[in-house]
């Protein structure tokens, strides 16, 4: 092992230009967002631009602060930061005031931070070093187990902060394990399990009953009467009537009134542009109005002037499609799809297995925010509250994001010297 | 090294392109294919903001205003903004009990919280002075300015007429209109509408979700600018108007002046009239009711609408018809007497007479002898012939037809048809001596004071009048949308008004109105005494002066008072005194015109019986009071 001429040796310049450039848009577009004739002036700190300015500039040298770091120290200090982060999540439990009915505030004079945006990458250490461990096998029962358990202890804390919306990220931690060998199936029954869902929602159960036990026998009827075969049709249809029964539960037992609407919303199943679906429907009117070219830099009036809420912060995407159109949506988004990618790459180049998995969480951290994200602006998913990955407002997510990508920039930087 | 190969990243990038292609074809779908959203942004964030144009104002002859606009405030408030009220202190200044304001605060916050509604119209710029100063600590509110028509000097009710607000029917006829705009709804105000009102403005303007203006759209590229009434001046002489007013007070009756050498009406007067300012603003409805109740019908302009028989003042063009066609002439004599079976009508004492005399005494004999002269003479070769040619002659006077004042709601009278009289007596069996009394100015004419003074224009001028309007000038510049220029010529030549002018010069100076002379003015008039079935005779008078270059010429009619020369000729005189010289001099005439009481005394109207007339499908009976029916009915019992 050898020690590196400089912290700049093996840095991924691509990574880092593609984070500078989503930096770069998210300030403009907050700018735009809550742009007013009274505070030109983009570094006006009484505004939200202003502020993210001073956000920007720390993350910067947080980056830069990770980069100088030893890249041995994250591995090494995986769980032991996970174990800090778990704790602090504990304490805002305890000590945290409701904001807007959730509680994962801290608060240190006029500085605020949200803990649940840094249990993201804590627990993607932790997993990486779990998962990357000798001798550790998906196959294994214990290894499903305990790696569900880093993932859901987090998950559940978050959850009682009543954030629902951060806890549903740790499900993208699902990625990372089918990459490391969980069975495919893991997938598809989450996914059928999802259609599941919404249908059960949307058609009465007794239908669905009926047609999942028709598919059941036609299954019977037309696969070979094998063992193997007999047992899998009976688990998949049992398993399937048990979503559809517990779904009902679920839907207004657990969830909450306001999350129960917006879900309603979405599946068309409650039309209420002034009450639940106001979010979205103005969302889609300032994102819809921005045409193939947008309304030009400044020029929107739908997030200016507050008709979308949250315009600078979850739905900031709404700026970028009144202002810059199609083209500007598309580009940020095909910009995300080659963060994506890149990041997949450098995943597969590691020799290092715990810089592999730990690259995976991360993609698949930045993948799950902008679906949901996106996807409740533009009405393909419920209005649930998480941020646009370096794009919305915001210290605690700017410097998570930061913070989860130039670890790995550094983890990867070492991909040519070690094996880990 | 555990790895599992390039499977599962495969499947991993295929979810993550899968998710981003369905979110491009997504955004196509809204932002390129989709329109509606578009407009859904329009509407969220354009606001389209009316300015309302100042009213044109109005001024009188010589310069003195007549009618303006006065600024009042409607308060305005968005419940959603109204924070920490002192409502006491709101009350107070406002003179609102709190329940009332209780109740406002509700009504508005129905209406909606987040917009802004009236809160309480038009509050005087008195309330709003003391108001205004404390506005700042009243968040959620604020004033609007409106402006209120006043008419300064509380005369020419019936000329200025009044504006209201728009009905539903008006806004589906007219698309220039919406709820809330002003509109005239009768005298000049109405029929200079398109002149006073001016045009409306927009301005577009952006605002935020919480109703707030941010700033006009695209710089005011799509705004208009409200553009401001034309100021029109009036050919009224408001201090005339004014003394007019006062000599018909507590008198049903009409009056109007008109130069005859321009055809400027210089006052129009029905009386009892009302104060303008009455139907103006909150009160306007509620003094409309009461106006409209009024058994004296304030509201009816006697001027334009009233049918009244026009008596004797009619002997003028009854002669004349017959001078242009040459069947009297100057030294034309008849008997003194009128037979027609057991009836005859006669004449006061006085020496044997030719045409200057009948006119000086007004001699009831003569006239229908000339009536019968012309109806029946053989020239024609029947009674209808001659009859028709008759009308002729007295329609070319601007009688029996619209002759197209510039006001609204003008009754074009009656002169029957040959076809009436066919219906009613059957056809050729009728001829002079049945309708004998036309010719004397009694019988089914109906003649408005308007037409009167028209006449006497006519006569004045010798043969011609200007149609008689109360705008000259609009905007500073001659009242061309009307041919008031054009001269209308009756039938008569010149020539023939010689001998008329000489006999209704005699009337004022040796004949029946020798108490409407005064100083050395040569003027010509004629009495009337109008008979009347429900009650006391109308009182008539017509007349012009100087004779020489007429300045003025005037018909008086006073309802119910005798005389001619009782009421209208004083009245007419007293006018004529005023508009000349600025002053009297006859103050104990002037007294006992002012103080003259000839209102009924129980202040009844006097309702026409229904039915009473049997064959009236031609006469439609449309003025109230005097109108046509009564006039049949008059007619029926003199026979």
């Amino acid at each position: 092992m050898r020690k590196q001429k400089s912290i700049f040796e093996n840095i991924d310049w691509l990574l880092v230009g593609l984070y500078i450039v989503f930096v770069l848009m998210g300030w403009l577009n907050i700018y735009a967002a809550v742009y007013n004739e009274e505070h030109r002036n983009i570094f006006d700190m009484s505004q939200n631009y202003g502020r993210q300015m001073l956000w920007i500039g720390t993350s910067l040298v947080i980056g830069l602060a990770i980069l100088v770091i030893d890249g041995k120290f994250y591995a090494a200090f995986s769980y032991p930061t996970y174990l800090v982060v778990m704790l602090i999540l504990l304490v805002v439990l305890v000590i945290a005031r409701d904001v807007q009915g959730a509680r994962s505030w801290i608060e240190i004079g006029n500085f605020k931070l949200q803990p649940s945006e840094f249990a993201k990458f804590a627990t993607n250490m932790a997993l990486a070093k779990y998962l990357s461990s000798l001798g550790i096998r998906m196959e294994d029962m214990k290894t499903k187990i305990t790696a569900g358990l880093i993932i859901l202890f987090p998950m559940t804390l978050v959850l009682l902060q009543n954030d629902t919306g951060s806890a549903l990220v740790f499900i993208s931690f699902i990625f990372v394990l089918y990459r490391e060998g969980l069975s495919q199936n893991v997938l598809i029954f989450g996914f059928f399990a999802g259609v599941l869902f919404i249908l059960a929602l949307m058609v009465p159960n007794t239908i669905l009953l009926g047609v999942i036990g028709g598919l059941g026998l036609l299954a019977y009827f037309l696969l070979r009467k094998t063992r193997k075969n007999l047992m899998a049709i009976l688990a998949i249809t049992a398993l399937s009537a048990g979503v559809v029964f517990s779904v009902d539960y679920a839907f207004h037992k657990i969830l909450q009134p306001h999350q129960r609407e917006r879900i309603e919303v979405l599946l068309g199943k409650r039309s209420d542009p002034k009450g639940a679906g106001y979010n979205v429907n103005q969302s889609l009117i300032a994102i819809g109005s921005g045409g193939l070219s947008g309304k030009g830099f400044l020029q929107g009036t739908q997030t200016k002037y507050d008709f979308v809420p949250e315009q600078s912060t979850d739905f900031i995407f709404c700026t970028v499609g009144e202002e810059w159109g199609f083209i500007g949506t598309s580009v940020v988004i095909l910009l995300f799809l080659a963060l994506l990618y890149r990041i997949v790459f450098i995943a597969e180049r590691q020799r290092s297995q715990y810089t592999r998995i730990y690259a995976y969480g991360v993609a698949s951290i930045i993948f799950f925010h902008l679906m949901i994200n996106v996807g409740m602006a533009i009405g393909l998913a419920p209005v649930i509250g998480i941020p646009l990955p370096f794009f919305s407002y915001g210290g605690s997510s700017l410097w998570g994001f930061t913070v989860l990508l130039f670890v790995l920039i550094k983890l990867d930087s070492y991909r040519m010297y070690i094996l880990r | 090294m555990y790895n599992p190969g390039s499977g599962q990243r495969f499947v991993i990038l295929s979810i993550f392109t899968a998710v981003v292609i369905i979110f491009l074809i997504r955004l196509f779908y809204i932002q390129v294919i989709n329109e509606s959203y578009s407009v859904s942004a329009t509407n969220n964030v354009l606001r389209y903001i009316t300015d309302y144009p100042a009213r044109g104002m109005i001024y009188d002859r010589k310069g003195k205003i007549i009618a303006y606009n006065q600024a009042v405030y409607d308060l305005m408030v968005i419940p959603k903004q109204v924070k920490d009220l002192d409502t006491a202190e709101f009350c107070r200044l406002l003179d609102l009990s709190r329940d009332a304001f209780l109740d406002k605060m509700k009504k508005a916050s129905t209406f909606s919280k987040m917009k802004a509604s009236i809160f309480e119209k038009q509050i005087s710029a008195e309330t709003f002075a003391s108001f205004q100063e404390k506005l700042y600590k009243f968040q959620g509110f604020f004033v609007q300015p409106r402006t209120l028509r006043k008419y300064p000097n509380n005369t020419a009710a019936h000329v200025l007429g009044y504006i209201g607000e728009v009905n539903d029917e008006l806004i589906a006829k007219n698309p220039y209109y919406r709820q809330g705009d002003y509109i005239g709804i009768s005298g000049i105000e109405q029929s200079y509408e398109l002149e006073l009102r001016g045009r409306r403005g927009v301005r577009i303007v952006m605002v935020d979700v919480f109703n707030r203006e941010k700033g006009s759209y695209k710089n005011g590229a799509y705004d208009t600018i409200a553009i401001a009434g034309q100021n029109l001046v009036a050919t009224l002489d408001a201090e005339l108007q004014a003394y007019g007013e006062k000599l018909l007070q507590n008198k049903v009756g009409s009056l109007v002046a008109i130069e005859p050498q321009t055809g400027e009406i210089l006052a129009m007067i029905s009386s009892p009239g009302y104060d303008p300012n009455l139907l103006v603003g909150r009160v306007r409805s509620k003094n409309y009711a009461y106006l409209l109740r009024d058994p004296l019908k304030p509201l009816f302009n006697r001027a334009m609408q009233a049918y009244y028989p026009p008596g004797s003042t009619f002997k003028l063009t009854n002669a004349l018809a017959a001078l242009q066609e040459g069947l009297i002439h100057t030294g034309t004599t008849f008997p003194h007497s009128f037979v027609v079976g057991s009836k005859s009508v006669k004449c006061h004492p006085h020496p044997p007479i030719a045409l200057e005399g009948a006119i000086q005494y007004s001699c009831n004999p003569y006239f229908c002898n000339t009536f019968r002269t012309f109806i029946d003479n053989r020239k024609y070769g029947s009674s209808e012939k001659g009859y028709r040619l008759w009308r002729e002659y007295q329609m070319s006077f601007g009688i029996g037809k619209k002759i197209g004042v510039d006001m609204p709601h003008e009754l074009k009278g009656l002169i029957p048809s040959v076809e009436f009289y066919d219906k009613y007596y059957g056809s050729g069996r009728w001829r002079a001596s049945t309708i004998y009394s036309l010719g004397i100015g009694q019988g089914e004419l109906g003649i408005n004071p308007m037409q009167m003074a028209n006449i006497i224009c006519i006569i004045a001028n010798k043969g011609f009048y200007y149609t008689p309007h109360v705008i000259k000038q609009i905007g500073g510049k001659a009242n061309l949308t009307r041919n008031l220029a054009e001269k209308h010529y009756s039938m008569v030549d010149a020539k023939n008004f010689d001998i008329i002018q000489d006999g209704m010069q005699r009337v004022v100076e040796a004949g029946t109105a020798r108490i409407a002379r005064f100083d050395s003015v040569t003027i010509c008039g004629k009495t009337g005494t109008a008979q009347n079935p429900h009650g006391k005779d109308h009182s008539l008078f017509v007349a012009f002066a100087p004779r020489e270059n007429p300045k003025i010429a005037i018909a008086v009619m006073v309802e119910n008072a005798g005389y001619g020369a009782t009421w209208a000729a004083p009245i007419a005189s007293l006018m004529m005194e005023k508009y000349f010289n600025d002053s009297i001099k006859r103050h104990e005439l002037e007294e006992r015109m002012f103080n003259g009481y000839l209102l009924p005394l129980e202040n009844k109207n006097p309702e026409i019986p229904s039915g009473s007339i049997k064959d009236s499908s031609q006469v439609k009976p449309k003025a109230r009071g005097n109108g046509t029916t009564a006039l049949l009915e008059n007619r029926r019992n003199k026979r």
